[in-house]
């Protein structure tokens, strides 16, 4: 079960790190114990991170990651731009996405949910409000190892320089909710993208499947210009895939409209860390959705109905039930994706508003979609 | 130390079948006796850094004794008390920040109220589902199981992530064999200034 991931071999640490931390507090700050709270938005949170820095370092400047034709702030038109179907919710921020896969180089796609990315494979992925913020930026380097870096874009658009490892936790942004955004420390990158069967989350057979989900919340058009599933094939960068995902398209199996877009958008929010594969499996929560299964829901449905919750929220004692059919506002699952309370918000980082329309979607789900208990099923 | 009845008889009828099964027999049960002292070796180490780095000073209840308050150690390790009624804690006064019920167990400061965690290995209640990873990556990331809400103070994560890779492997290893105590801790209550909206 122990599938070792950070890098962090405490060898590595350096005077600097062990010294006190009170010595440079900024105001709002208490240092109790030695223990360090930033008292950001009335919650004190210390994010400790990971000492070791990757090898080798890694470039100071968004330019030279490659993702320019050189010379310009032209994505260079190599790289293949590509959206998938259930965006991941980032505050309503607007998103673009590209892959570089090296010349020759091909990705396995022999488990069509655990595709295998080759040394050299490059994605960045750019955030923005009114202007471009940050772009984040993934790599696997030649020993296997990924890398994972945020770069904050300068005032004048012209290139985007790297943040600190620990991230940022407000920077101010026009056009953001509150007007700052955050963000996310190396840490916080390997959080969401090691937790599950890949560490690339937005290149996969069900995000880039042609049959695309009309009802998924924040889906932007495909354009021509973009690559998916068949593309990937087509241009050789994609083999072994099964052969059957090319003849019918992966989509979610599910018994409605409503309740494939909720199954679906709770893939691209929740899965990544709820799946029976990555470091949570033992919390027996599956929201994920598995092209080789043919009922790709019944995981999802499985782990949801008749299980209680570790998690008893504050807000609502008496709910205890991850999701209970025909009750949204009793389902442990429904209160902790609406919240943003930072102790029981889910995902639990990069969004500090609430998701109206993908909550609609779910309550819809919740409320009409779902099968009455017949049984009580015990976790 | 092998201790297993149906493994020292299997031994035994080997050795009266041949000697070169003998040996190699042997050699197994010399490979298990390793494994035992391995964890034995893993447990003490880990009994050591819990008594020498204040995990009991949290995470197992005080009470009053007749030499005055000390943990409660047929609570230990159990966290906060499920049923204790908790109060609001005292206004914060000039530099009085920081507030702790007498258990040691609930502590109230500008992050809220955080209760300490159940870290025996109560499958329920407590840390017994919990894999090593998701206990490493606790330490190195200051989130719940590595993953989840940020762990709040005072548990001294920027402390014990110093903790080599053995040490934090010897310490999970011994957490996850003392007496499972079933005991569900309450969620964190937010700072008296409200925090996000909605
Ligand atoms: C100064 C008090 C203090 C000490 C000392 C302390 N802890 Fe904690 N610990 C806490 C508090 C408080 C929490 C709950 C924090 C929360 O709910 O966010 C906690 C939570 C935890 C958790 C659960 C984290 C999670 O992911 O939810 C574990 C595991 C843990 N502590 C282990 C230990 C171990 C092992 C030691 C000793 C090496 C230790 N603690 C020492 C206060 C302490």
């Amino acid at each position: 079960m122990l599938v070792p991931s950070r890098s962090a071999h405490r060898s590595d640490i350096t005077d600097a790190d062990c010294a006190p931390q009170s010595a440079a507090l900024p105001g709002g700050w208490i240092a109790l114990h030695g223990i360090v709270a930033a008292c950001a938005i009335g919650v004190c949170v210390d994010i400790a991170h990971a000492g070791a820095e990757d090898s080798p370092p890694l470039p100071q400047r968004l330019s030279e990651t490659g993702l320019f034709s050189p010379g310009t702030t032209q994505v260079d038109p190599k790289h293949l731009s590509f959206s998938p179907q259930y965006p991941l919710w980032s505050d309503g921020a607007i998103k673009r996405r590209w892959l570089h896969v090296p010349p020759g180089a091909t990705i396995d796609a022999s488990n069509p949910d655990a595709w295998v990315f080759p040394p050299g494979t490059r994605l960045w992925k750019e955030f923005g409000h009114d202007r471009p913020i940050e772009t984040r930026f993934v790599e696997r380097l030649a020993d296997g190892s990924w890398r994972f870096a945020a770069y904050v874009w300068n005032a004048e658009g012209t290139d985007a320089e790297l943040a600190p490892a620990k991230g940022i936790a407000k920077l101010a942004a026009k056009g953001a909710p509150r007007g700052t955004y955050a963000v996310p420390s190396r840490d916080d990158c390997r959080t969401c993208h090691e937790g599950g069967a890949a560490p690339v989350l937005g290149v996969s057979a069900l995000q880039l499947s042609p049959d695309r989900d009309p009802l998924a919340p924040h889906a932007e058009p495909k354009s021509a210009a973009q690559v998916d599933l068949p593309g990937l094939v087509a241009r050789g960068i994609l083999r072994n895939l099964p052969r059957t995902l090319i003849d019918h398209p992966p989509r979610v199996t599910a018994s409605s409209p409503v309740a494939r877009a909720a199954l679906g958008y709770m893939h691209g929010n929740c899965g990544h860390c709820h799946n029976d594969v990555g470091p949570l499996a033992s919390l027996e929560l599956s929201l994920t959705q598995e092209t080789a299964l043919s009922d790709t829901a019944a995981k999802v449905l499985y782990s949801t109905l008749g299980h209680s919750s570790s998690f008893r929220p504050r807000e609502a004692q008496p709910v205890t039930q991850r999701v209970v059919p025909g009750r949204p506002d009793s389902s442990v699952l429904m209160l902790r994706a609406r919240s943003r309370n930072p102790m029981t918000q889910m995902p639990p980082l990069g969004t500090q508003l609430a998701d109206d329309e993908g909550l609609a979607l779910i309550d819809r789900w919740i409320r009409h979609e779902l099968p009455t208990p017949t049984k009580e099923v015990t976790p | 130390m092998n201790t297993n009845p149906l493994r020292s008889r299997s031994t035994y009828a080997v050795l009266l079948l041949s000697s070169s099964l003998t040996a190699l027999t042997l050699a197994t049960s010399v490979a298990h006796a390793g494994d035992d002292k391995n964890l034995a070796d893993k447990i003490a180490r880990g009994k050591y850094i819990v008594a020498t780095s204040g995990c009991n000073d949290c995470h197992t209840p005080w009470k009053m004794g007749p030499d005055g308050p000390g943990p409660d150690m047929d609570r230990m390790l159990s966290g906060h008390p499920e049923g204790m009624a908790v109060p609001p804690a005292p206004k914060p006064d000039g530099p009085w920040l920081v507030s702790v019920a007498a258990t040691n167990t609930a502590w109230s400061g500008p992050w809220g109220v955080s209760f300490t965690a159940n870290i025996t290995p109560d499958k329920e209640t407590g840390i017994g589902k919990w894999t090593l990873r998701n206990f490493r990556d606790m330490l190195r990331t200051g989130r719940h199981m590595g993953q989840g809400r940020p762990v709040l103070p005072p548990m001294p994560v920027p402390v014990y992530r110093n903790l080599t890779e053995a040490d934090t492997e010897a310490l999970f290893t011994y957490l996850q064999s003392i007496p499972p105590i079933r005991n569900r801790v309450p969620e964190p209550l937010p700072p008296a200034v409200p925090v996000a909206a909605n």
